[in-house]
């Protein structure tokens, strides 16, 4: 119990911690860094109520695919960081003021509220207990049978994604000069060889 | 204190979805950090549905946090091929400017 406690607070201090300076760090290398911090103590976090799986899709799906393309991106892009840091100041007040009304409303959300008794009756999808069925299975059990369409669904998402981002970065360049299969074919030997008369002496 | 229960999961996830509102008004001039903090509300939301998921035994919380995360990697996706483009034309990524675009 001790433990577990002990990694809870580690785990959600460091992500906080590393949440703070994703949003404030000058450069958005550093914050791309900071954001895979915080999504591995999520990870680490997920690990610890017990949905492992959700887990480790964040730590292969998240860490590795999503924020190496936010870092990517950033590389690439030449960033004038000092030109990012104006206005900086000046919105501070609003946001800062947004933000506390947000978390107050959030605590008191959180302070006056209570579960039901009958909540654990109405489940949709009960657990099964995690010494017969890993939550991996258990989770394919209900994802590829109740779930199956919304599972088709989200990788449909995902299709019209990568061929949007395609679509979008795609450009035909002027000045690139390329093969063109038909062209070549259906050269003439009007079009390619000229003859000319040339004096003698007189040079081309 | 020692007693890790259902609120402190959803505290945790209260406080980073603060902190991506805040980001987004404190980055107004950097689409990617505003791009990020997206991705940390997304992330405060996937830790409630499971802290929600795991404490009261009902799978569905996960299989939703998983399409939650489908999407936000789409989402990412199209954000950031966006972002290129507005780049390559612009030579800058300050969204102050974007409503240039309109008319």
């Amino acid at each position: 119990m001790v433990v577990q406690a002990l990694c809870f607070y580690l785990f959600s201090a460091v992500a906080i911690a590393s949440a703070v300076m994703v949003i404030s760090s000058r450069n958005p290398v550093h914050s791309v860094l900071f954001l895979i911090l915080a999504f591995f103590n999520a990870a680490g976090l997920f690990v610890l109520m017990g949905a492992e799986f959700l887990g480790m899709i964040l730590v292969v799906v998240y860490l590795g695919a999503v924020t190496v393309l936010f870092l990517f991106v950033v590389m690439m892009l030449n960033i004038n960081v000092a030109e990012m840091r104006q206005g900086f100041l000046q919105y501070l007040p609003i946001g800062a003021t947004v933000g506390l009304i947000l978390l107050v409303e959030l605590f008191m959300v959180l302070g006056g509220w209570a579960i039901s008794p009958e909540a654990a009756q109405v489940a949709q999808v009960p657990t099964p207990p995690p010494e017969q069925v890993s939550n991996t299975a258990a989770l394919g059990n209900v994802l590829y049978t109740k779930y199956v369409y919304l599972f088709q669904a989200s990788g449909i998402v995902l299709l019209v994604a990568m061929i949007g981002a395609i679509v979008l970065t795609l450009r035909t360049r002027t000045g690139v000069r390329r093969q063109n299969l038909r062209e070549q074919s259906f050269r003439t030997r009007d079009e390619s060889v000229e003859v000319k008369k040339v004096q003698s002496g007189s040079g081309v | 204190m020692l007693e890790i229960g259902l609120s402190h999961y959803l505290s945790v996830a209260a406080i980073l979805f603060t902190l991506g509102i805040f980001g987004i008004f404190l980055n107004r001039k950097n689409v990617i950090v505003i791009l990020m903090s997206i991705e940390l509300m997304l992330l405060a939301v996937n830790i409630n549905l499971v802290a929600f998921s795991t404490h009261l035994n009902d799978l569905v919380g996960q299989v939703f946090a998983m399409f939650v995360l489908t999407v936000a990697a789409a989402e990412a996706a199209i954000g950031l091929a966006i972002l290129v483009i507005y780049f390559r034309n612009r030579g800058s990524i300050a969204v102050e400017d974007i409503n240039m675009m309109k008319g």
